[in-house]
């Protein structure tokens, strides 16, 4: 079986379907990214499916659960390169990729995540802020 | 022709495994190139041989799947037919919903195939197995 390669690149775990995936190797990439995200603490992870001619239902559903296990991990997902014929296909099939985040390309993933994680800390920041100072 | 592949008679192939489906899609997606369907044509018919030949893997227990270039006088189109000898289907208009499923999937394999060609033939009886024949025709 075939596996897919996942590349760490800072905070970001980046993986880039390369080959027409067999259902076996999907649930494999499912199983490695969890692990991984665990390994190195990464808060945002990127799938590139630029080379992907199809996503049926079973993709769309391991990028579905991908997007849910990593959320329960810290980790938020960015599907990125969905063609335009692959788009049209998916909304026909029917399926609505619930709960997972899209953008163009690599680049402006990256770009979604960072701006995620800015807003996350600022939160932080603002409740810290109002918590009252202890009194001696 | 540079596909290799003979379009002048139907091209079968088992499906016994999940390297078979892959091997499903990439057939016929060159047949679907080769009679000259649209990009979203080609991306539409091999999602949907990708989901039936699924289920003749996972329902059907395995099977095989015949892939043709076909031509009804006006246009080119391709024409696959998924066959196994499983366990068939008993309530055929709940199978086709959009949803349901036995097998722990999302339930739009069937219904969602439809969706995607042109002309859907479905063939199936308890204890008989199932046949489908998809259809799409370049446009």
């Amino acid at each position: 079986m075939e596996r897919v390669p996942i590349l760490k690149i800072g905070d970001i775990l980046l993986v880039s379907i390369q080959v027409d995936m067999s259902d076996q190797t999907a649930v494999a990439l499912q199983e490695d990214l969890a692990e991984r995200i665990v390994a190195t603490g990464c808060h945002g992870v990127i799938i590139d499916i630029t080379a992907l001619d199809i996503v049926d239902s079973f993709v769309g559903r391991m990028l579905s659960t991908i997007a849910s296990i990593s959320r329960v991990l810290d980790a938020e997902t960015v599907v990125v390169g969905m063609r335009p014929a692959v788009a049209i296909t998916l909304v026909e099939l029917g399926l609505s990729l619930n709960g997972i985040r899209t953008a163009l390309n690599v680049e402006r993933g990256m770009e979604l995540i960072a701006a995620d994680r800015e807003r996350e800390y600022d939160e932080f920041d603002d409740s810290s802020d109002a918590e009252p100072t202890a009194s001696p | 022709m540079t596909s290799g592949v003979d379009l002048s008679r139907p091209q079968a192939q088992t499906v016994g495994s999940d390297e078979d489906v892959v091997r499903v899609r990439q057939l016929v997606r060159t047949v679907a190139v080769a009679v000259k369907l649209s990009l979203v044509d080609q991306t539409k018919v091999v999602t949907a041989a990708s989901e039936l030949a699924r289920n003749t893997l996972v329902y059907g227990g395995g099977g095989t799947v015949e892939v043709a270039a076909v031509d009804n006088g006006r246009r080119p189109g391709i024409s696959i037919v998924f066959a196994d000898s499983g366990p068939g289907i008993a309530d055929l208009e709940l199978a086709l919903t959009d949803g349901y499923t036995t097998g722990g999937g999302l339930g739009l394999g069937l219904s969602g195939a439809r969706r995607l060609v042109d002309e859907f033939d479905i063939q199936t009886a308890p204890g008989q197995g199932t046949r489908i024949t998809i259809t799409k025709w370049s446009r």
